[in-house]
């Protein structure tokens, strides 16, 4: 017993150091939003803001009342999710082609997906750049959505074919003998089981397009379609020699809700052993 | 419901194996057809091209009038019972009974109707709301059985339905599957490697070996009258015995002595002109012959019995043998079609229960020669076969030819 307790507090211990590690420059954040701005350029170094040194929820609502924050995050929420939903459905498509097609070249586009996630995002800034300009794509949404969907699309198409290959290929038969066409059978039974790859391929897409700065910064010039971190580094307060940190750190709070929001809705979805009982294990 | 009709049906994969090979079986409207064979004979691959979910190479498949080579599975209306279930594991049990008539577009009333009365007719009613994967396997096995008998299907087909339970339950349901049968009247294809399976459920068998039709007969004439070798080592358990044999006139010589048979058999099994002969005789027809009425007409001979295994109702008799090179290599082979090992050369004798024989005793064997089969040790054909009680046999004498030439 005693040596199950002292594991526990182990345990326990461990779990504190590495939430006091990982989750300290996010308290740290949050305690910034709450300082006033005079505080943090006299130096405020304490955790909770001295007397008078606190200014409520005023970085909130000065935030979430400037225009061109909130013209960010709505660039932000859209492209992020467009970008999501395009590459979920194409990497759905083509996982499911890959795990159950046997098709010429099925190894090629395999390796050029992998490919393709090898190189650097920087390398590609550049040519972006000047492709979108001519093109016409340059500060508009699909000229950020299409380098985010090119970009997560192959840890979509592996991560889901992994998926789709587990999943009994009998389970397909049946249904087209029971009087399914393919794509009745790939939408009312392959899909509602391959939930959880595709919403893990979600949470990664999402999260690669929200947290994207280089093409947020690269491929806009205004608020038209510049994304919340790009966004935030052009965030300046009256004073350009005085960087307003507090409510950058507001700021940078309230950009993180959404995504806290998106991962607790789609984390539900990703259960294990979702097709246990489909066929004798 | 439908007939279905199979002619010349071959089947050969990418590589050029040909998995079936010119296969013909009419299934009449109503009846029971089972497809029986060890492990790799082609059973499975032609139930997949009666539903339609592997090309047919060449042949017809005729299903109630209508060819269906090229029709999807989906429009042939066929119910399938999968080897292991394929059930939806998202739906529940209602649901997944429900999924072929919600396809179809059935409504709501109807819909209810069908889906409770196909789960009263499994006993079903109270696992409704589960999912699969909460059920045992006999329930799962039956929640497969209602999403086919839900439908107004054309057929059902069964592939190796019960090979996933264990001996009870698999007992309890193939009697369940006789009785659904009978009761729907519905045509019915049935694949098992299990030869009690086939003689159990079957209006007629067709016994398959790597891709070629064997027999296609009642189970009664499968055991009775096999074609081959092969048929008749496969139909029977414990299995037939096989015992090197040379017939001369009326008289058979046996490793253990020499035995009459009735005039006819010997006649027929002298047609082919060969000295030595595979003669194939079932343990029942062997009985220790103290028990025997004397009245009954057979021969007796003395041999050394190995091991006893004494059962209640009926006791085994093990008694070894030699036999000459010529026999033990072709019933080596047969070992191996029929995924047995060889073993040593032995006889099994079905005694009585009565029988005081024990192991080691030199015993007095008596056997009813009548119900011997002789078979040509170098195509396998049954000499000896009563042809107008036997179904079909596909190029009986060819058979045995395309085999010789096989083994070349």
């Amino acid at each position: 017993m005693r040596n199950n307790a002292s594991t526990r507090v182990g345990t326990v211990i461990g779990a504190i150091l590495i939430l006091i590690w990982c989750l300290l420059p996010v308290a740290w954040i949050i305690s910034l939003s709450f300082k006033s701005q005079t505080a943090i350029t006299n130096g405020s170094p304490g955790f909770f803001p001295a007397d008078g040194d606190g200014a409520g929820w005023q970085n909130y609502q000065d935030v979430l009342a400037n225009d061109q924050f909130r013209r960010a995050i709505f660039n932000s929420i859209g492209i992020s999710l467009i970008a999501t939903l395009l590459s979920v459905i194409i990497a759905t498509l083509a996982a499911y082609a890959i795990a159950r097609l046997d098709f010429p070249g099925k190894k090629l586009v395999l390796t050029m997906a992998l490919a393709i996630a090898m190189f650097p995002v920087v390398s590609l800034v550049g040519p972006l750049f000047d492709m979108w300009r001519t093109i016409g794509l340059y500060d508009t949404w699909p000229g950020l959505i299409i380098p985010y969907m090119s970009f997560t699309l192959p840890l979509a198409i592996w991560t889901l074919s992994a998926f789709f290959r587990e999943i009994p290929w009998e389970l397909e038969q049946a249904a087209q003998v029971d009087g399914a066409t393919s794509w009745q059978a790939f939408r009312k039974v392959i899909v509602p089981l391959a939930a959880p790859g595709v919403f893990t391929a979600a949470i990664l897409t999402f999260f690669f397009a929200w947290n994207d700065f280089v093409f947020g910064i690269s491929l806009t010039s205004t608020e038209r379609a510049r994304p919340i971190p790009a966004a935030l580094s052009f965030f300046v307060g009256a004073d350009p020699f005085n960087r307003p940190a507090s409510l950058l750190a507001a700021g940078a709070v309230v950009s993180t809700i959404p995504i806290i929001i998106i991962v607790l809705i789609f984390q539900r979805k990703i259960v294990a052993g979702l097709t246990s009982g489909a066929v004798k294990g | 419901m439908a007939s279905i009709e199979m002619k010349n049906i071959v089947k050969k994969y990418g590589d050029g194996f040909p998995a079936v090979n010119n296969v013909s079986i009419d299934v009449a409207d109503g009846e029971f057809v089972i497809l029986v064979g060890p492990s790799g004979c082609g059973k499975s691959t032609l139930l997949r091209m009666i539903v339609g979910l592997e090309d047919i190479t060449s042949g017809e498949m005729v299903i109630g009038e209508k060819k269906v080579n090229d029709l999807a599975p989906r429009d042939r209306n066929l119910a399938m019972v999968f080897q292991n279930y394929a059930l939806y594991p998202h739906l529940t049990v209602y649901e997944n009974i429900a999924f072929p008539l919600r396809l179809a577009g059935t409504d709501g009333k109807e819909l209810d109707e069908k889906v409770r009365s196909a789960s009263k007719t499994l006993e079903l009613d109270e696992h409704l709301d589960r999912k699969p994967g909460n059920l045992s396997g006999g329930q799962r096995q039956r929640v497969a059985m209602g999403r086919a008998i839900v439908r107004d299907a054309d057929a059902f087909l069964f592939d190796e339905p019960l090979s996933n339970l264990d001996a009870k339950l698999r007992g309890q349901m193939r009697s369940e599957i006789s009785r659904l049968q009978k009761k729907l009247g519905i045509t019915t294809v049935y694949v098992t490697h299990d030869q009690t399976e086939a003689m159990t459920l079957g209006d007629r068998v067709a016994v398959l070996k790597r891709g070629f039709l064997q027999q296609l007969a009642s189970p009664r004439e499968l055991y009775t009258n096999p074609g081959n070798l092969f048929v008749a080592g496969f139909i029977g358990s414990p299995p037939m015995n096989f015992l090197p044999a040379t017939v001369k006139g009326n008289s058979v010589k046996l490793p253990f002595g020499t035995v009459e048979i009735p005039e006819d058999k010997a006649k027929k099994a002298s047609r082919k002109k060969k000295d030595l002969l595979i003669a194939g005789i079932r343990p029942e027809h062997f009985e220790d012959a103290s028990v025997v009425d004397p009245s009954k007409k057979g021969s007796t001979f003395r041999a050394q019995v190995d091991v006893v295994e004494w059962l209640g109702n009926e006791a085994y008799a093990y008694i070894p043998f030699e036999a000459p090179p010529e026999v033990q290599k072709q019933l080596e082979q047969l070992e191996r079609d029929l995924d047995g090992e060889s073993l040593r050369t032995q006889l099994v004798v079905s005694l009585d229960g009565a029988s005081m024989v024990k192991e080691g005793d030199d015993a007095e064997i008596w056997v009813d020669t009548s119900k011997m089969h002789l078979f040509d040790p170098e195509t396998g054909e049954n000499l000896t076969i009563d042809l107008d009680n036997a179904g079909e046999i596909p190029n009986h004498d060819e058979a045995g030819v395309v085999e010789a030439q096989e083994a070349v």
